[in-house]
């Protein structure tokens, strides 16, 4: 008789596992990445590449060799990071410049604090900030989407960045929007026809994915609606007070890489609340932070600290929004 | 130019000097007096902070100390004898010394000795195990090879040994401190005199089934034969539940129950290697009088 | 309406595979070994010695205090006398051996097939015929029925619930006594009821049992105060306290009993066990266990008398088959794995349950990635990884403060990590050293 296995219970397992919710993950960004290669071109795939193929050896070589425990390169974080990582970078960035990124992404954002689980703040972001604040000129000159490849492409700045300069110039956002080559309207925005980093330029293709995660279960509605919420409701009170100085809350919605934060970057597990109302809190915090920043900071864009700022907040958000006890008398 | 530096210096000293008010001050309010002998005694402490002492370290050992009029039953492990001879210098007490002891792990069902009857798959931990099962082997009683006790230990003194899957005590390192002792979840280890020379005999088992049922689970399981009590001349074996213990106040090391043991349970340790009979007679003599010494 | 309780929860593959298999009667032989502590509780003293004669239903031991119950002869025959013998788990508990000679009842036994529709008895009838036949609670935790069933001072029972969700996949003996004992389960409710002075009672059923459902909305026609609830399948449904939500949509206080909200809750088998005690004078000496697993050519349902070895069991059922992992009594979620095949059945054994190996196994653990899913499985609200982490490393305060107490594991947590962390084992362990439930042997 072979021996009988033993084990306290339960005795049957979910269909949960890390590998299989980042291989989700991968699978819902496949429409944006495809999105991103159409606009982009060659130049996107490489950045693509270079990013995935550094992360995971950088994961791999310091889990080797720096901290000597066994590699857990096959649980995928690392291309995840690495993707999203490239989502966040323009399609002409220098290959270094991405290699650097990644490094920053894997080493300082994640192995420091003990490799995957323990990150206080999202990898990929990390590497995005320390770039955009390392080389602002290279990471906010953006090529336009153009249609497979074309040898020059054009660069310009994205939508975000144009009201705000036009809004220092002492312009109205109607006297921006005339005078800009750019014709700012909701159809391109939401199928990609504006400058950006390679993965925001499709709204629709990220929204394709967020159902498919919803609809996996990786992630819960929570945190990506609720930024959504908060940023229609804070963008749109200045909307209504002024029009002239506060573009639409829509805008606001399908561009700066906002679709792409809520629903892949603020939602990602390891630096996220652990419960429902904490995600709120968060996912409200973000969308105020990130309207806060974009009008009042001096960045056009602000997805990417408002989300690193929120993390910040994570360790606290879970000391005070724990889930409701079943029977608790208060 | 000149002024400029000036302004600084003056801006930085008076900067300094209200500062350092404002400790002075402070520091003078919130001032926690406390017996210096504390202090004293803490750092005559090893510091291990592990608890042994039955403080939550060695800070408040010292409290206890510094606070107790008698400190004759209070004990350091780490330490040993001469910490608490200094301690008790230090603060004008007494001590008594103590033998020195050491864990010693018994149970010896290796995996060849103890075949395993089931696999288990729940948490790598002795005491998850035990709150389910009796164990993954026919004997309900012995070692779970987990490794609690090696989890525990903050002194990196006890390992398990990869073959056998028992731990195993480094008797350099083991300061008896007996965390390993409260974490084991089937009380196999046992804290005993670490006797002359570290020699000691004990008995590796604590299956209290009876002979039959214990040996069909593990070839060197106890079986409550008394042979060992014939053998002694010095009564230190006590034998209850079908288990054999023996006093290590009472044995002299003679070695004799280990030689009649028929399960081979009864394990001497860092004894020479047997020689003919006469030689070993006069070997005990040497070694008896070492233990009564 | 359909009905399901709101917070966590996760709902497994059903496997419901052994639903069709009637019941079969397993003839008792050889040597029967019926331990004295087959409850929570303090274990019954024996009353017989070695060499008795003794008949089938014959009181053998008997309760010792309150919380306790009485054990009878599960077979006619002579007493061994009392050995130690290991259970399911290899842990060895006193028990009373006896050698099988023919089967010869206790007299007072009905054995017909008549259904007894008698319910004038009085409550102190019911609960002292109840607390007679040492009946348990059958749906797994093995508390006194009697117990339960006393109504504290100052408390009163306004309904009785019946456990029919079977929300653990595999299981299927309840389901298969609400389909063929329907009539005896309902006059067993109206016995509870009459018990507590309650005068309401739900069943709930989940509806992946619709004919169950409809064959007891159908008999319940002829006795008053009894409403078949159907219930939404979800794991763990059949939890004292989720149960009495989805019916009642009343939350048990933390820290309280469930009569707090005037309900009593009982299994399916217990009250089917609570008709033969009290119609039938039959003590709770035999038990259907359903012998089921992917890997069985046949799927049983057995009736057996306790004490009977397990191995015993499975050859009846046509032996293990070779890809066996794993063997569970009870459910995939709550069940225990057993260890030790020769183990004599409890009264409160109601399943055996075959794993393959494949399927055996717990996949490889792996880091926290935080996604909490185990919080948002948790039907007791609490944080599982949280705790998880503070029993590893025995922070039995902070534990305490985290309300370790609730948990009631279920095995959600677990079941739902993606990294594989024993959470549950540890939060166990941690629970019993909070509450200091844990003995050390001394």
């Amino acid at each position: 008789m072979s021996k009988l296995i033993i084990s306290p219970s339960p005795h049957v397992h979910g269909e949960f596992s890390t590998r299989r919710l980042m291989r989700d993950v991968i699978i819902a960004l496949f429409p944006a990445l495809l999105a991103a290669f159409y606009f982009f071109g060659l130049d996107a795939v490489k950045v693509v590449c270079i990013s995935i193929i550094s992360c995971v050896v950088f994961e791999y070589l310091i889990q080797r060799f720096l901290l000597e425990t066994a590699p857990s390169v096959n649980d995928l974080s690392a291309v995840v990071t690495g993707l999203i990582l490239s989502f966040n970078l323009p399609s002409n960035l220098p290959w270094w410049l991405v290699v650097i990124g990644s490094l920053i992404a894997i080493g300082v954002g994640k192995m420091v604090f003990g490799g995957l689980g323990s990150n206080p703040f999202n990898p990929a972001l990390v590497g995005r900030v320390f770039l955009l604040i390392a080389r602002p000129v290279e990471m906010t000159t953006w090529p336009l989407p153009s249609m497979l490849v074309t040898p020059d492409a054009v660069t310009g700045a994205t939508p975000l960045a144009i009201i705000k300069e036009g809004l220092k110039n002492g312009l109205t956002i109607d006297e921006i929007k005339a005078t800009s080559d750019y014709t700012f309207g909701y159809l391109d925005t939401l199928f990609g026809q504006i400058g950006g980093s390679l993965g925001e330029v499709s709204a629709i293709a990220l929204l394709l994915g967020f159902a498919y995660l919803l609809v996996r279960k990786v992630i819960t509605w929570h945190i990506p609606i609720t930024i959504f919420l908060s940023v229609v409701l804070f963008s749109g009170t200045l909307h209504l007070i002024n029009p002239d100085k506060f573009i639409d809350p829509v805008f606001h919605l399908l561009t700066g890489g906002m679709i792409l934060g809520a629903v892949y970057m603020a939602t990602d597990y390891v630096t996220s609340p652990m419960t429902h109302k904490g995600m709120i809190v968060y996912g409200a915090g973000i969308g105020l932070l990130t309207i806060l920043i974009r009008i009042f900071g001096s960045y056009p864009e602000g997805m990417s600290f408002a989300i690193l700022f929120m993390n910040a907040i994570v360790p606290l958000i879970n000391k005070y929004m724990k889930p409701k006890l079943f029977g608790e008398i208060k | 130019m000149d002024s400029t530096i000036l302004t600084t210096v003056i801006m930085l000293g008076v900067l300094a000097a209200t500062l350092a008010a404002v400790l002075y001050i402070v520091a003078q309010k919130f001032k926690v007096v406390e017996d210096e002998r504390i202090d004293g005694t803490e750092s005559i402490l090893p510091g291990a902070n592990c608890g042994g002492c039955g403080y939550t370290g060695c800070r408040a050992f010292a409290e206890a100390l510094v606070k107790a009029d008698d400190i004759a039953a209070m004990f350091c492990p780490v330490g040993g004898n001469a910490t608490m001879t200094n301690v008790a210098e230090y603060l004008g007490k007494k001590v008594e010394t103590k033998e020195s002891m050491i864990a010693v792990v018994r149970c010896a069902g290796s995996c060849e000795n103890r075949p395993r009857v089931n696999e288990f798959d729940g948490a790598t931990s002795c005491a998850v195990m035990a709150a389910t099962y009796s164990g993954d082997t026919d004997c309900s009683y012995g070692c779970l090879g987990k490794g609690d006790c090696v989890s525990v230990c903050n002194f990196d003194a006890i390992y398990i040994n990869s073959e056998t899957m028992l731990p195993e005590v480094d008797e350099d390192k083991c300061t008896s401190c007996g965390a390993c002792v409260k974490a084991c979840p089937k009380l196999i280890i046992e804290l005993r005199k670490k006797g002359p020379k570290s020699r000691r005999i004990y008995v590796s088992c604590v299956n209290k089934d009876k002979g039959a049922v214990a040996r069909k689970a593990c070839k060197t399981a106890c079986i409550g034969c008394a042979a060992c009590r014939k053998a002694c001349a010095f009564e230190s074996i006590l034998i209850e539940n079908f288990l054999a213990y023996i006093d290590p106040d009472k044995c002299r090391l003679c070695r004799k129950c280990v030689e009649v043991c028929p399960t081979e349970s009864i394990i001497e340790l860092n004894f020479p290697p047997r020689k003919p009979k006469v030689e070993v007679q006069e070997k005990q003599t040497v070694n008896s009088e070492n233990a009564t010494n | 309406m359909i009905k399901t309780f709101k917070r966590g929860g996760v709902h497994p593959p059903e496997n419901k595979i052994s639903r069709n298999a009637a019941l079969e009667q397993l003839v008792p032989e050889g040597v029967v070994k019926i331990f004295t502590s087959q409850h929570i509780g303090a274990p019954a003293e024996c009353i017989v010695a070695k060499g008795d004669k003794v008949k089938t239903g014959q009181l053998i031991a008997k309760a010792n205090g309150f919380v306790s119950a009485n054990v009878h002869s599960s077979v006619s025959g002579t007493v061994l006398g009392i050995e130690n013998v290991a259970d399911y788990q290899g842990i060895k508990k006193p028990a009373i051996c006896i050698q099988v000679e023919g089967d010869e009842w206790e007299g007072s036994i009905d054995r017909s097939a008549e259904i007894n529709r008698d319910l004038s008895k009085t409550s102190e009838d019911i609960l002292a015929k109840i607390t007679e036949a040492g009946l348990v609670g059958l749906g797994g935790a093995t508390f006194p029925t009697h117990v339960k069933l006393a109504v504290p001072k100052g408390k009163t029972a306004k309904a009785i619930i019946i456990n029919g969700a079977e929300c653990e996949p595999y299981l299927t003996s309840d389901h298969r006594v609400m389909l063929e004992k329907g009539e005896e389960l309902l006059i067993g409710v109206q016995l509870l009821k009459k018990a507590v002075n309650a005068d309401k009672a739900y069943i709930g059923i989940e509806t992946n049992k619709q004919d169950a459902i409809d064959n007891l909305t159908r008999l319940a026609v002829n006795y008053g105060g009894i409403e078949i609830v159907s219930l939404k399948p979800k794991y763990p449904q059949g939890g004292e306290k989720q149960l009495i939500k989805s019916i009642t949509g009343l939350e048990v206080p933390d820290r309280a009993l469930p009569i707090e909200t005037g309900c009593i809750v009982s299994n399916i088998c217990t009250t089917f066990a609570v008709y033969e005690a009290v119609q039938k004078n039959k003590p709770l000496f035999e038990n259907s266990i359903t012998i089921t697993g992917k890997n069985l050519k046949v799927q049983k349902n057995f009736i057996v008398r306790v004490g009977t070895p397990l191995s015993k069991l499975i050859d009846a059922a046509g032996g293990m088959p070779e890809n066996t992992g794993k063997i569970i009594s009870g459910g995939p979620m709550m069940g225990r794995a057993i260890s030790n095949l020769d183990a004599p059945t409890l009264k409160g054994s109601g399943s055996v349950l075959f794993i393959t190996e494949e399927e055996a196994k717990r996949g490889t653990k792996s880091n926290c990635i935080r996604c909490s899913k185990c919080v948002a499985a948790c039907p007791m609200g609490l944080q599982p990884f949280l705790l998880y982490r503070l029993a590893e490393l025995n922070m039995l305060e902070e534990l305490k403060e985290k309300a370790v107490h609730a948990c009631i594991e279920c095995g959600c947590c677990l079941y739902t990590c993606p990294a594989n962390l024993p959470l549950v084992d540890y939060i166990r362990l941690g629970k019993t050293r909070a509450m200091k439930l844990i003995v050390k042997p001394k």
